[in-house]
């Protein structure tokens, strides 16, 4: 084994090891745009493609960078946008929920007819 | 030329460590949008500075640049378009896609990187050749298996498994195929053989995925996504680069870490899921349910009153509320009862909808605020204390025949819904859910049935609530 292939595999297994502690913290609420961030940085494959076109001389060089180029940037581009658009959605209503709330509910026509009640009613009082 | 070359190894190792904080950031909702920025800022280092590498090697001819700039733009184009445009009950499908162009481009990567040392005279090289081979298999089965996946999920293929004869036969033939054509490569350079390998791990994703059923998903996409991760490292070690080997085990595990998650919450093996089918040898225990259970059904303006006087409602979404759209119908409804002072939370087990964490991102979008989304082990004990849980199309998760030996899913972790003191489920039929057998929920004395589209059943239930306070 080289030496540079033992620093290659170092970094692997650190890095793993590292992913396995960072992510195993991850909410199941974030799992999606965990994922879809994951999906995202494995568009780093993208430096890959530009790599291989460095040495692309024929035809068959060219389609074969064209097409890695083309993935990889629709994976790395695409799986942030979609990211960000799903984290931008998760958000904590202030801890006074009713006034939203009402706000969403203009529609229908219907005043409450009590003011909201803070929600400590007896448990169980009605089944 | 050395220092340069140091240099720009420094920033690559600079983009992984953002790709690092970027996940670490992913904790907690408030700071997972700026883990995201961290991340897209260590991604724009990394393609910078291999742009910077690439004019300062100036061997890269006119042709060679052309073809990766409009290449990369037009997946830009198609990626971003795709993200912009696509709902969020299809995320599960754009999310498959994004695994199968990863892996296939890491793929490529390396088939390139093999026909470019083929053609050179010294030949292969033994160690580069090991994890090319493992690059062109792994990335070859995520590319095809993640279009079958996201084709079933997008239902142009079918979300049935689909078995056949001979099916195992073929695919344990396709392994042999691969792996003795890879092993070949090692000590050989040889472009037949490369193709062989190719073809046959393509034919091998296809296979694999085919036999998974649509409930499975959550657990499919999670591996492929590992798949996608470990042919990314893969592509690292071919061209030696750490920003890919790094990225590629950080995707790696989290895929790994999920699909494990997701194989718990249905107890079964990843091999099991694998396989294929539910039941398969145990499909007389079916019936649980005794011929005489009476199943109740419940108009709107019953149901109404029973969540308009209640004190505590859970909500239970399932596969059927994504599939119907009816995300803001439910939040509406939410809201109504809310603003009655009335406590409403949901629950969300591990593998409701078609990817880990699917229900969150819906009743996200549909405004409803992170902190009432409870996950398994924390709803479970306020399900006694719930006046009304409300089901909607959420089947085989909520069923109490998993506590049970003996049943296609015993073991499996469950909501506790039946200790709710009366229980409210929205659902287009009595069909059984995926696993195949009755709900022993549904003729629970305390359950009520609502028959109808998640969609129509959430309006007409928001409306009689609304005409009963008014």
């Amino acid at each position: 084994m080289s030496t540079a292939l033992v620093t290659d595999l170092t970094i692997f297994v650190l890095a793993l090891l590292v992913g396995i502690e960072v992510i195993g913290k991850v909410p199941a609420t974030l799992h999606t745009p965990l994922m879809s961030a994951a999906n995202s940085i494995h568009g780093i494959v993208l430096v890959g493609a530009l790599l291989i076109g460095v040495t692309a001389h024929n035809a068959v060089g060219y389609v074969l960078a064209f097409i890695a180029a083309f993935f990889a940037a629709a994976n790395v581009v695409g799986g942030y946008a979609v990211t960000e658009r799903m984290l931008k959605m998760f958000r904590r209503k202030a801890p006074a929920p009713p006034a939203p709330a009402a706000n969403g509910q203009a529609p229908g026509g219907t005043a409450p007819d009590e003011p909201p009640v803070p929600a400590q009613p007896v448990p169980g009082a009605r089944s | 030329m050395d220092t340069f070359t140091t240099n720009i190894q420094l920033v690559y190792v600079l983009a992984a460590a953002c790709f690092v904080v970027g996940l670490h950031l992913m904790n907690s909702p408030a700071t997972a949008r700026r883990g995201n920025q961290v991340s897209v800022a260590g991604m724009a280092i990394a393609v910078i500075v291999t742009l910077v590498l690439l004019i300062h090697d100036g061997s890269v001819t006119g042709v060679g640049w052309t073809v990766l700039i409009v290449g990369a733009l037009l997946g830009s184009v198609a990626g971003l378009y795709s993200a912009r445009t696509i709902q969020m009950t299809a995320m599960p499908q754009l999310v498959s896609m994004f695994n199968a162009v990863g892996g296939g481009a890491a793929a490529l990567v390396a088939v390139y990187e093999y026909i470019h040392d083929e053609s050179s005279p010294g030949g292969v090289l033994g160690t580069t050749s090991v994890f090319t081979v493992l690059d062109v298999i792994i990335g070859s089965v995520t590319f095809t298996g993640s279009l079958i996946a996201a084709g079933k999920l997008q239902g142009i293929v079918t979300g049935q498994p689909v078995i056949f004869r001979g099916g195992r036969v073929l695919n344990a033939a396709l392994a042999v195929i691969a792996l003795g054509t890879g092993a070949f490569m090692f000590t050989t350079a040889s472009l037949p053989a490369l193709l062989i390998l190719v073809l046959a791990a393509l034919a091998f994703g296809v296979m694999m995925v085919l036999p998974i059923g649509g409930a499975d998903m959550p657990v499919v996409i999670s591996l492929l996504n590992a798949f996608t991760g470990t042919a990314v490292a893969m592509a690292g070690f071919v061209i030696g680069n750490w920003a890919l080997i790094v990225a590629g085990a950080l995707v790696g595990a989290s895929g790994g870490i999920l699909t494990k998650l997701m194989a718990d919450a249905m107890n079964r093996s990843l091999a099991n899921i694998i396989v294929g089918g539910f039941g398969t040898g145990d499909t007389a225990v079916a019936a649980a349910v005794s011929g005489d259970a009476q199943v109740r059904s419940i108009a709107a303006d019953d149901a109404a009153i029973q969540l308009a006087y209640a004190s505590k409602v859970i909500i239970v979404p399932g596969y059927g509320l994504a599939a119907a759209q009816a995300q803001h119908g439910v939040a509406e409804l939410a809201a109504l009862l809310e603003s009655r002072g009335i406590e409403v939370s949901y629950a969300i087990h591990p593998v409701a909808g078609r990817m880990p964490g699917h229900m969150n991102v819906l009743l996200a979008e549909a405004n409803v605020p992170y902190p009432q989304l409870k996950e398994m082990d924390e709803i479970n004990p306020e399900f006694a204390r719930a006046d009304v849980a409300l089901v909607i199309g959420a089947n085989d998760v909520t069923n109490p025949a998993a506590r049970r030996a003996g049943t296609a899913i015993s073991g499996m972790p469950i909501l506790d819904v039946d200790q709710a003191k009366s229980i409210i489920v929205i659902k287009r039929s009595m069909g059984s859910g995926y696993a195949g057998i009755d709900n022993e929920l549904y003729v629970n004395p305390k359950t009520s049935m609502y028959f109808a589209d998640a969609k129509k059943a959430l309006a007409e239930m928001t409306a009689a609530v609304k005409t009963l306070v008014a």
